[in-house]
């Protein structure tokens, strides 16, 4: 009977202990390590150039005040994306009225999905274009800055809508590091991405304090 | 020994009149949630102005006709739907007219819809007159 209080005794007080970590929680980089020159590095996503829906360019370093969620998607996609969307949609809603998150969402249909059709995607979307971008490009370069998010994404004619691809939401930091991603599939994920987003954004601001 | 039997009997009628009870259309629902539900919920919502709503759908209500069609030949161009303007591709499929009328009694009676369910009888009828 001792040891057994003994024990609640002792499990009690490790919980105490880690609640009391998490609150100076910081998310982890996440992605493969990369060894260059000898120096472990951290994966970051490369530079690119892709046009939004105003035609455009812009680069990943337009973003570089910002954290933002990226999702893969195509306009007449009748599989995953609408949910994914909504998931977004979601993100979206809930960091409105935040300058510091931004959505950015890349087509991999870039030869329908024009700048002018993905506005007017948007624009169904009721979502304002200045939070949330719409990006075509180069098709390969596309593919290739997908798995670089973790998601992949191909031509594939077996599939319904010609296009198989994955339906992650991907937190990016100001640096290119990825920092979280949700199932944009799976609504129960999302809560925990948009807390993700936030405890992104405490690090900042308290670091800039 | 007799007596037993028969309560065995009606206890598993019991049972199995349940079950049927609780979900009405279940391989409608199943069929819904496999090629529907990506773009129009789980919920029937819909997606903004992209995908129209099911649930509460004026269209679904005023257009019985066209419902089997547009299951089985997918649905392109501008429509209407509780006064907002929809325009997104959606496919068709080749259900059997068995499938699509599980798919229409599921969708006209889910969500708080409250539609008339339809016959085969008249799934086929309408199928027939599809693109006339």
């Amino acid at each position: 009977m001792k040891y057994i209080n003994t024990f609640v005794f002792l499990s009690l007080l490790l919980l105490i202990c880690s609640c009391g970590q998490k609150q100076t929680e910081s998310l982890p980089i996440l992605g493969k390590k990369k060894i260059v020159e000898g120096i472990e590095v951290d994966h970051q996503i490369p530079d690119w150039t892709f046009l939004n829906q105003d035609s455009l360019p812009v680069t990943n370093k337009d973003l570089a005040d910002v954290v933002y969620v990226s999702d893969f998607f195509f306009r007449s996609c009748p599989t995953i994306c609408p949910k994914t969307m909504r998931e977004m949609k979601r993100v979206y809603t809930e960091f409105k009225d935040n300058p510091q998150v931004k959505l950015v969402s890349f087509t991999i249909d870039p030869k329908r999905d024009t700048p002018s059709k993905l506005k007017q995607y948007a624009s169904n979307l009721q979502v304002n274009v200045n939070k949330w971008w719409f990006l075509q490009g180069d098709k390969e370069e596309t593919y290739d800055l997908a798995l670089d998010y973790f998601n992949t994404a191909y031509e594939d004619e077996d599939v319904p809508g010609g296009f198989n691809h994955s339906g992650k939401l991907i937190l990016t930091d100001k640096n290119g590091h990825i920092r979280s991603f949700s199932e944009g599939t799976d609504p129960e994920e999302t809560p925990k991405l948009i807390n993700d987003i936030k405890t992104l954004l405490k690090e900042y601001n308290t670091n800039e304090k | 020994m007799k007596s037993n039997l028969y309560l065995l009997f009606f206890a598993l009628l019991f049972i199995a009149l349940h079950s049927c009870d609780d979900k009405t259309y279940s391989q409608g629902e199943r069929l819904y949630l496999a090629h529907c539900g990506n773009c129009h919920m789980e919920d029937g919502k819909g997606l903004a102005k992209l995908i129209p709503p099911l649930a509460g759908s004026d269209y679904l209500k005023l257009n019985p006709d066209k419902i089997p069609c547009i299951l089985r030949h997918g649905q392109k161009g501008e429509i209407v739907v509780n006064g907002v303007q929809y325009n997104q591709i959606m496919p068709g499929e080749q259900y059997t007219e068995i499938q699509i009328n599980n798919m229409i009694n599921y969708i006209n009676t889910a969500w708080g819809n409250d539609y008339p369910v339809t016959t085969i009888t008249a799934t086929k009828k309408r199928l027939e007159l599809c693109n006339q």
